[in-house]
């Protein structure tokens, strides 16, 4: 058995024992099902280096993605959520190099949170502190039991901590609000039920209550409720997911004022739950090297605006490097269509339709059990891990080193 | 999962004490139990009773997986979320610097652990409701999402 940390998805848990065999993962302690998923996905779809749908070697793969960037007029960087911090440092050196357009999954997802996050607009803190000090865990919008499955057990609701050692029973409430009674719901104390789009008014409906005021939407004496709840906590967290990003979109000021009123009564906190395992990593890193924390132009200086997204690039960019991510099955159907018609090169280490779509295909090998590295973990925290069982193949950092030397 | 009262339904009824308890309602508790046998009743296997007896068997095939406290785990539910791991009490006990914190367990002593992506049941001679003074303990089936572990 070796250690391994997993990179399934954002909460990189670092306590994996396992062992290989021939064509799958022998036995593995620990490893939730989607972390033992990903790791034996890893053995059967496995992608090889390919030129226009032709077996190539991996040299002619590089120097085509090279010619293909070189060419391109306004070409798109795009992924990165599931690369380490060194491969994501050499992207972006790479777009300054080529003047590209550099963005993230997040920019489809939980960029505007994050951003507030990152810029410290509203209070953050670890998922450790969560463990130890947290009373009070609110999951708005997002599903944790399926999108992190050790999310609970590992930090947030079951574990014993420095000030929680009496269990959850005793020591922590949890609540949710979702438009339905989700599998993180049904183990929480409390379970508030939103319609799809109603998130602002129940932040207003939260904020009067905590006012000593009468709540104009849900039900009256269940709001009163949930204001004494968190009013005697002692230490709340919020982990908004998806759902609560998607229907606030641009009012997130409201979340900032929700924040700011718990923070006037008790210390509230807001952690985000991203997908991927180092989504926060390059959002982090873009930051510190451009002040923005995604959808950026190096074309002319440094510049950021919304329709540098992905949604926007695909309609203005010409050529895109895609690493480590799938937009065609993942992105609605038009943004696909328009990505799927430009020439592609995709850098993974699984077969995706992306990879099917793409001009070049060049295989990498997989973060966690194949290459070492650094991630960033959800709540900000550094993990470094090792290469249990070191592949053949390079990895990101190096297959963009070549393309990088290459051009 | 079968309740006494569903085997009790389907067993004749009698009460002829035949397999050493008083009555029907008691051996469908000790079939439940696994303290009793089909076996042990000589009545149920007379040809009247076959299409009972068939089904009694469907009923009582899910028993055959449960552990000696009545433990049932459906693998094909489970996450290996690992939310019973630590939130058994006897697994925080043996392991308070594994289990206890949320970490992955560290001691060989834990009931409960997650192998190859779902929950494994290890020592179930340490559980609560092992023996005849059991305690009707629930930690771990209150806190699965998926309702893959069941007690019998």
């Amino acid at each position: 058995m070796v250690k391994s940390v997993c990179t399934g998805c954002s909460l990189l848990c670092e306590d994996i024992d396992l062992t290989l065999k021939a064509g799958g993962v022998g036995e593995a302690n620990n490893l939730c099902r989607k972390g033992f998923g990903h790791f034996s996905a890893l053995f059967n779809e496995r992608t090889i280096p390919r030129v226009d749908n032709q077996d190539a070697s991996l040299d002619q793969a590089i120097s085509e993605a090279a010619k293909i960037l070189r060419n391109a007029k306004n070409p798109l960087l795009y992924g990165w959520s599931s690369s380490s911090q060194e491969a994501q440092k050499v992207g972006i050196d790479l777009a300054r190099k080529l003047g590209a357009v550099i963005d993230d999954t997040t920019s489809f997802c939980q960029d505007v949170l994050m951003d507030l996050v990152l810029k410290g607009k509203v209070p953050t803190c670890t998922l450790d502190d969560v463990r130890n000090f947290a009373d009070i865990m609110i999951f708005w919008g997002s599903d944790p039991t399926n999108s992190h499955p050790r999310h609970l057990s590992r930090f947030s609701y079951y574990p014993r901590g420095e000030k929680r050692q009496k269990g959850y029973e005793v020591e922590r409430d949890s609540i949710a609000v979702d438009v339905r009674k989700s599998s993180t719901a049904k183990l929480c104390k409390y379970y508030f039920k939103v319609a799809p789009g109603d998130d602002a008014d129940f932040i207003n409906s939260v904020i009067s209550v905590l006012d000593g005021k009468i709540p104009r939407v849900g039900d009256k004496k269940k709001m009163i409720e949930l204001g004494t709840v968190l009013r005697k906590a002692e230490f709340g967290v919020i982990f908004p997911g998806l759902g609560l990003v998607s229907a606030l979109q641009d009012q997130m000021s409201l979340l900032e004022a929700l924040l700011a009123k718990l923070n006037s009564i008790k210390p509230y906190k807001v952690i985000p739950t991203a997908e991927h395992f180092n989504a926060r990593g390059f959002n982090q890193l873009l930051m510190s090297e451009t002040g923005f924390i995604n959808r950026v132009s190096f074309k002319d200086g440094v510049s950021s605006n919304p329709d540098l997204g992905i949604v926007g690039a695909s309609r203005s960019c010409d050529a895109a490097l895609i690493i480590g991510s799938d937009p065609l099955s993942e992105l609605p159907f038009g943004v696909a269509r328009r990505l799927a018609k430009m020439p592609l090169i995709a850098i993974d280490p699984r077969r995706s339709l992306t990879t099917d779509a793409s001009r070049v295909v060049i295989p990498s090998a997989m973060y966690g059990l194949e290459s070492g590295g650094s991630a960033i973990r959800t709540d900000g925290v550094k993990v470094s891990f090792s290469s249990p069982y070191p592949a053949e193949k390079p990895n990101d950092e190096e297959i963009l080193k070549r393309i990088m030397e290459a051009i | 999962m079968v309740s006494a009262m569903e085997i009790y339904q389907l067993l004749p009824k009698t009460n002829c004490k035949k397999c050493g308890v008083a009555t029907c309602m008691a051996f469908a508790v000790g079939l439940l139990r696994k303290e009793k046998k089909l076996e042990d009743c000589p009545v149920i296997f007379e040809p009247k009773y076959e299409a009972k007896l068939k089904k009694l068997r469907e009923m009582l095939a899910p028993l055959e997986s449960a552990s000696e406290t009545g433990l049932v785990i459906h693998d094909e539910k489970c996450f290996g979320c690992g939310n019973c791991v630590v939130a058994c009490p006897v697994n925080v006990a043996n392991d308070p610097t594994g289990c206890a914190l949320g970490h992955g367990p560290t001691s060989d002593k834990v009931i409960l652990k997650v192998e190859n992506g779902v929950v494994n049941c290890l020592n179930p001679k340490e559980c609560r409701r092992f023996g005849p003074n059991k305690i009707l303990c629930n930690a771990c089936t209150v806190t699965c999402p998926s309702k893959a572990i069941e007690f019998v």
